[in-house]
């Protein structure tokens, strides 16, 4: 199955946590974590977001991610799907799912990618609000995140 | 010798381009020294806090060396996820 997708549509969850674990009766636990673009924000609402990224390194970069990821874990199947372009508050942004033999081989690689992928990654977030639009800005304490796979 | 550089998000913005084709200047080896370079130009190259950069698709430092051909791209901190 292809781990990697970076794509402007919608995702299933339901539909790849099912494909993650099919026909894998070695697989004993799935782990997953959906990201939603969130309205409340201290500069105002935001009404949108917009997602660019650098198309050739972001699928590089999250390939290279979930390999470390198998590295350092006992891992079966790995998908990350990423989206781009213009998403409305609730909307989903990324799926992370990996399965594994026992959870905590599931459960660590599927955050190691999310903390990897929001500072490796080549995506940056605009947000549209009633002001106007702004980048996002970083934050450190996704730095620190990282601090911890260390 | 020839480099293609990008620029995204922010830093293509303030600059008001988001890739030029570029001679590589005499004496300029690393992308720290690149930026320095079209730093002339572009002045937010300078001044963006934090900036980052990237040769053929893998971030790279400053002292990261440069060959003909390469992809040299330059972007904020990255705020996927």
């Amino acid at each position: 199955m292809q781990e990697v997708s970076v794509q402007q549509a919608d995702f299933d969850p339901g539909a790849e946590i099912a494909a993650l674990s099919a026909d894998d009766a070695e697989a004993g636990a799935v782990a997953s974590f959906v990201g939603l673009v969130r309205r409340d924000k201290h500069h105002g609402d935001v009404v949108a977001m917009t997602l660019e990224h650098y198309p050739g390194m972001t699928e590089q970069a999250l390939a290279e991610i979930v390999t470390q990821a198998r590295e350092r874990w006992q891992i079966r199947r790995v998908r990350v799907i990423h989206r781009f372009g213009r998403l409305l508050p609730n909307e989903r942004i990324v799926f992370v799912g990996v399965t594994s033999g026992h959870r905590h081989d599931a459960f660590a690689a599927c955050e190691f990618i999310m903390d990897y992928l929001k500072t490796r990654a080549p995506f940056w977030k605009k947000e549209e609000t009633p002001a106007g639009a702004r980048w996002v800005d970083a934050r450190e304490s996704d730095d620190r995140a990282l601090d911890r796979w260390k | 010798m020839t480099l293609k550089v990008l620029y995204f998000a922010s830093v293509s913005e303030a600059i008001g381009l988001t890739a030029e084709t570029i001679d590589l200047p005499a004496g300029v080896t690393t992308v720290g020294a690149l930026r320095q370079r079209l730093g002339e130009r572009h002045a937010a190259l300078l001044t963006a806090k934090n900036l980052r950069a990237a040769v053929n698709r893998q971030m790279c430092g400053w002292d990261a060396p440069l060959a003909d051909g390469d992809e040299v791209a330059f972007f904020p901190p990255v705020t996927g996820g």
